[in-house]
């Protein structure tokens, strides 16, 4: 931007990407620009079966296509053969078994993406195709064979807690449906890899959520030590969970080291599909008890969470799911049983929400049916139950954030509602949109509610620290860390906050590789909170040497001084100097490692204070429906969203717009379908996406309660918006029609037949 | 095309020679691979997401499903040619301070997409401006920040017209 910056973009101001102008010349390096020379490009060759025997792979032919430089399969991987997050179950290459359709099986590198495409052609592998295990049920308990070593339950955790023999004068039972979501960023994994000249090395650029994480993945299985791989944030184009896991990233590098060459990868959109874990269809039972007002007295539920073949981060997604079966609302007793399984569908992780929006979707539904069972509406029912800070959870852990649900209602109540839909309302704002097929007159509207609770950062006993470099000099900050920027905005808050501590104006974020510690994943909402953590405690340290230096010059106490826009200044005296003059000539470097506080694992039980801090949110959805038809317009969502403080108020709107536009995807558009283990739609032709044309009006509120544990103040923002839009939208499209609708996606077949 | 040996496109005003290609590259590809031109992106291969759209003969199209050796007749414009003088245009500005940029990866096409648009109909209606980015998807945003950008070009544009 070539504009004159008269105030300081410190915290709280709508401080501007520093990769906007960049981004939009479309001179930004995204990972899939990268070039190097003799690079060589690699592909990958996946199993079309769910479920195979692999009997051989001859890869003779691919080897002798001209252009082929190398092949590779699991017999040339040099360290472990299987990696994964929490358990390393998943193989580099399939062995001797393929356990979901897509499963990668071999490798080239060649000079020419369609001589990868021949040389993959050219790769026979002999399958004996096995049963396949799809029934997310069926893996529970012993009736199917393990479909793999570690057997088909990934995890089981129940949640035993309070005076479970209570029933409620009133009990309203119901089953939902979740189905599988695609985080469907837009930028398709890629990464590029230079080998080092003696081979024992690599330098990786890849797209991730978590650099360190991959680079002690990759280590055990190139059998490399971490330092020796190298990585480097590539740019991101867009993350959403599905970047946390390893996809391309090992496959890679050790072309890279077989050919001695640069190797880049990058996935096309259907192998996007196939190549990272999606968000977990599960089915929920719910049963809530509560007095003949409506108040809760316990909740019965039943998880099932569909891990597909490998586990990733399945058992973190289920403790998420069943420690928020009772939503923002007080709870005194429950009684719950979860399950995370194996199957030979496609592997299933992490995505925004993580295991919290399935909980949702069926909390949220159970409180509209309690509503119509006590006879009140959906917004008195949460209101009487809305939790608050002091309660205590299910898991018996306390409520110790900020909790002001009663006041997100409200404020989304005070929302104004959209006016109704006109008489002769242009086709384009009809159910159908583009499509044309909607008539005004048999429109229905209807308004549905979605209230949450997500709890931020990781959980049970996890220290998912991150780490950050303050150096100023001569006026100038830089600031380093491994916090992975994938379009959230890290890297305009981290200038923000060295401006706010130091004074400075010129602030600027250093590359982002391994060459400093972690900094955890970017997911769980976290970052602004760890790795804002991280900065603003480096950035405190690096002020107090200053002072120090300022104050042995001048004479003074350094206690005294203070930051007054962009000056030190004594508190205690006249002496005043601009941060610029007063760090000339010197370089200050700290670095700050910002832990959270400890959190516990859970009991048998399910008990224990296993999460870190939460934060809510409420949602409205206006829906207009044509029944006949199926289809669905969502016209208006008003929200109000607990954000702690306000650091940033653009990037804050733009997640909630942008989570929002996910959850009406989960609501009634975005489906991966799989039968029998087959993925039906992996493209973007197929597996529909929110369009400009799909997008709602969306009238937000911050509600802004400073939150004493953040370091900041703030609380993370990225996960809330897309929890609970969904069912609101679902809760609206039901009360449009008047027809219980137990799943999301909702299709038209869930409407009109 | 006769020969895959050697051809010709005009891209942004220059000719490049393309050479030693093989004849099923996309446009797209030849303008990523061979021209040096990454701007524009690939994300569905299809058609659907918009992110690779660039101008052939003034007309926006997905590079993906052209094929670069029946282009050789065309002018083509991408997004590296909306800044020949190294300033952003009024659109791209807008992008960046209305906050419609956040991974960017959609965001070359969409600019290229509210170009156009804009060169057509100066003043749009909210349904227009919708349906006219309707064929560019962006997974970050919910659009909002997007069209809140189209509205500042479009007032700032009457203003100086005014």
């Amino acid at each position: 931007m070539n504009t004159v910056k008269t105030k300081r973009d410190v915290l709280g101001t709508s401080s501007l990407r520093p990769d906007g102008a960049a981004k939009v010349k479309g001179d930004f390096a995204f990972t899939s620009d990268l070039h190097a020379e003799n690079m060589l490009w690699g592909a990958t060759l996946r199993s079309p079966h769910p479920h195979a025997q692999i009997i051989s792979i001859d890869t003779s032919a691919a080897w002798k296509i001209a252009g082929v430089e190398c092949v590779i399969t699991a017999d040339d991987v040099p360290g472990q053969l299987t990696y994964g997050l929490i358990s390393s179950d998943q193989p580099v290459f399939a062995k001797d078994v393929v356990r979901y359709m897509g499963e990668p099986v071999a490798a080239v590198a060649a000079d020419h993406p369609e001589t990868c495409r021949r040389a993959l052609a050219a790769i026979k592998v002999e399958y004996e195709v096995l049963p396949v295990l799809f029934d997310a049920e069926l893996a529970i308990g012993d009736d199917f064979a393990p479909i793999h070593p570690d057997g088909n339950l990934v995890r089981r955790q129940q949640i035993i807690h309070g005076d479970t023999s209570v029933e409620g004068d009133v009990i309203v039972e119901g089953h939902y449906v979740i189905g599988m979501q695609d985080q469907a960023f837009l930028g398709t994994e890629s990464a590029m890899a230079l080998p080092d000249p003696d081979g024992q090395g690599v330098q990786v650029f890849v797209a991730t959520q978590w650099l360190h994480e991959d680079q002690k993945q990759m280590s055990a299985c190139l059998n490399l030590p971490p330092e020796k791989i190298r990585l480097v944030l590539g740019g991101v184009g867009g993350a959403f969970g599905a970047r946390e896991d390893i996809s391309l990233q090992v496959h890679t590098a050790l072309l890279a080291l077989r050919t001695s060459r640069p190797v880049k990868m990058q996935y096309g959109r259907e192998e996007s599909f196939f190549g990272h874990v999606h968000r977990h269809p599960a089915t929920v039972w719910m049963r809530h008890h509560a007095t003949k007002e409506g108040k809760i007295v316990k909740i019965e539920a039943r998880f099932v969470f569909d891990g597909g073949a490998y586990a990733s981060t399945s058992s973190a997604v289920l403790i998420n799911g069943v420690t928020h079966t009772q939503g923002p609302y007080k709870c005194p007793a429950a009684i719950v049983d979860g399950y995370a399984v194996r199957t030979n569908n496609p592997p299933c992780g992490a995505m925004r929400g993580f295991g919290v929006v399935q909980a949702c979707f069926a909390h949220e539904g159970q409180m509209d049916k309690l509503a119509a069972a006590v006879g009140t509406d959906p917004v008195s029912i949460r209101l009487l139950n809305a939790m608050e800070t002091g309660d205590t959870l299910i898991t018996g852990q306390p409520v110790e954030s900020v909790a002001p649900v009663a006041r997100l209602i409200r404020e989304t109540n005070e929302i104004p509602l959209p006016p109704d839909l006109s008489l002769n309302a242009n086709e384009l704002d009809l159910p159908g949109g583009s499509g044309i097929t909607a008539e005004r007159k048999h429109i229905k509207r209807g308004i549905g509610w979605g209230v949450s609770i997500k709890n931020i950062m990781y959980s049970e006993g996890f220290d998912d620290y991150s780490t950050a470099k303050c150096t100023l000099s001569d006026g100038k900050v830089t600031l380093k860390f491994a916090t992975s920027e994938v379009g959230q905005g890290f890297v305009t808050l981290a200038p923000q906050i060295a401006r706010s501590v130091l004074g400075v104006t010129d602030a600027v974020c250093d590359t982002i590789d391994t060459q400093i510690g972690s900094a955890g994943s970017t997911s769980a909402s976290r970052q602004t909170w760890m790795s804002g953590g991280a900065v603003d405690g480096a950035c405190r340290l690096v002020r107090e040497r200053l002072f120090e230096h300022v104050g042995a010059l001048n004479n003074i106490e350094p206690i005294r001084f203070a930051i007054e826009d962009d000056e030190i200044v004594d508190t205690a005296g006249t002496f005043r100097m601009s941060v610029i003059e007063a760090s000339q000539g010197i370089t200050i470097s700290e670095t700050f490692e910002h832990h959270h506080r400890a959190t516990e694992e859970l009991d048998e039980n399910g008990q224990g204070n296993c999460h870190v801090a939460f934060a809510f949110v409420a949602h409205r959805a206006v829906v207009d429906v044509d029944p006949e038809l199926g289809l669905v317009k969502v016209v208006q969502i008003a929200t109000a969203q607990d954000v702690g403080q306000v650091l940033n108020p653009l990037s804050l709107l733009g997640q909630i717009e942008g989570g929002i536009a996910q959850g009406l995807g989960l609501a009634v558009m975005e489906e991966i379908i799989v039968q029998e283990g087959r993925v039906r739609n992996p493209s973007f032709t197929d597996y529909l996406l929110p369009t400009a044309l799909d997008a709602p009006v969306v009238v937000a509120r911050m509600v802004e309660e400073y939150e004493p544990q953040a370091p900041l103040g703030a609380k993370g923002v990225g996960e809330p918006p897309c929890i609970s839009v969904t069912p609101a939208i679902v809760a609206a499209i039901r009360d449009a029609i008047g027809k219980d609708i137990p799943r999301c996606p909702v299709r038209p077949q869930d409407i009109c037949l | 095309m006769s020969s895959n040996e050697f051809y010709t496109l005009k891209v942004n005003g220059t000719e490049h020679h393309v050479s030693d290609a093989w004849i099923g590259e996309s446009l797209l590809y030849v303008l990523r691979e061979r021209l040096g031109l990454p701007g524009s992106k690939g994300a569905c291969e299809q058609g659907e997401c918009g992110s690779c759209t660039v101008y052939v003969d003034g007309a926006a199209v997905c590079s993906c499903l052209v094929m670069a050796a029946s282009a050789v007749e065309s002018e083509i414009a991408t997004v590296e040619g909306l800044n020949a003088d190294g300033t952003l245009t009024d659109v791209q500005e807008a992008f960046v301070s209305e906050g419609a940029v956040q991974c960017g990866f959609c965001t070359p096409g969409l600019v290229m997409a509210v170009h156009h648009l804009l060169d057509q109909n100066s003043s749009p209606s909210e349904l227009e401006v919708k349906e006219a980015l309707s064929g560019n998807i962006c997974r970050c945003t919910g659009y909002g920040r997007i069209f809140s950008a189209v509205d500042k070009v479009v007032a700032v544009r009457k203003g100086v017209r005014s």
